[in-house]
């Protein structure tokens, strides 16, 4: 049973993977890494690591296969057909002969190996294998260390993608120039109009509200947005 | 099913990461491949894991998690800053690396 299992899991994570390299579309490229993604949180079910397959489709098939899909719906644009197979037949030889080649060297490293525990189906487990109560705890007693850096690593990638990927210094020249087809108009609703603002200030019940952000940022982007599709 | 199977199909999904990186040209499918060799790894680390019957396997696969979601967020916050600069989405174009 478990035979069958492993090659219908092993199938499909095999499967993903080629979609992701073949596919033209990247939005495809993305929903077939969320199968490839599931299919191996399944092989790691069946190799007893129950967390670590948890974990696997909680974070990577879901937040940052969503952070993915929220990027490639922003920049979008599959590649264009003449250049799906990058600078022309040369270079995908050669890729293709070198991942040919890791692969032969991965094949004769595991299959020439003179460790003899490969070939069977592991140690016997104690009951607790796999569990988060021996995650948790050789976490907080021998990997420590790697635990707080692991989290101190997450801390400046954060920031760091804030600082890449943030606008500094407001809009940027070209970005406030914006058709006037385009352009929003701010018609603030009619005072007492039941506005969520109006609920939470109280403010503005009698007087429509002045609100300062609005004239700014905010309602630009949308305008931008509208204004990048229609190029 | 022992261990050498779920070995050679780490290598495998190793292997079709490693092409896709070289032969792609959209740095949003790069960063895809990538994940998939990091993938790849992960299956080795717990197919390991499971040989000794050990879990510290387990704690390399999730350690691996984390530095991929690190590399995803600041992969993708290059991606967004070129879109915004108005850059072309193409390694064979950006090649230069100044602002």
């Amino acid at each position: 049973m478990t035979f069958l299992f492993f090659f219908v899991f092993a199938g499909f994570a095999l499967a993903g993977a080629v979609g992701v390299v073949v596919l033209r579309n990247p939005f495809y490229c993305v929903l077939s890494l969320v199968v490839h993604l599931i299919s191996l949180a399944l092989l790691f079910l069946l190799l007893e690591a129950q967390f670590v397959a948890v974990a696997q489709i909680v974070v990577y098939a879901g937040a940052v296969m969503v952070l993915y899909v929220f990027v490639v719906a922003y920049v979008g644009g599959g590649d264009k057909p003449d250049q799906l197979w990058g600078a022309g037949p040369r270079q995908k030889a050669l890729a293709i002969g070198f991942a040919s080649l890791i692969f032969i060297e991965l094949a004769i490293a595991i299959l020439g190996t003179a460790l003899s525990a490969l070939g069977t189906e592991g140690a016997k487990l104690s009951a607790n294998y796999g569990t988060p109560a021996e995650i948790g705890e050789l976490l907080l007693t021998d990997y420590l260390l790697a635990f707080e850096l692991a989290s101190m690593l997450l801390l400046i990638a954060a920031i760091g993608a804030v600082a890449l990927a943030g606008r500094r210094g407001g809009i940027a020249e070209d970005e406030g120039n914006l058709s006037p087809r385009h352009g929003v108009v701010h018609t603030p609703s009619p005072a007492a109009t039941g506005s969520m603002a109006e609920g939470v200030s109280g403010y503005g019940v009698t007087t429509p509200l002045p609100d300062p952000q609005f004239e700014g940022r905010e309602l630009q982007q949308p305008a931008r947005e509208a204004a990048e599709d229609d190029r | 099913m022992t261990v050498n199977w779920y070995l050679l199909v780490s290598a495998m999904i190793f292997t079709l990461g490693a092409a896709g990186v070289m032969i792609r040209r959209n740095p949003l499918v790069i960063l895809l491949c990538l994940e998939l060799m990091l993938n790849a790894g992960n299956l080795a680390l717990i197919g390991f894991s499971r040989m000794w019957g050990d879990g510290a396997g387990e704690i390399f696969a999730i350690v691996v998690m984390v530095i991929a979601a690190c590399e995803v967020a600041i992969g993708l916050g290059i991606i967004v800053a070129l879109y915004r600069r108005r850059l072309p989405v193409d390694v064979d174009e950006l090649r230069e690396l100044h602002g």
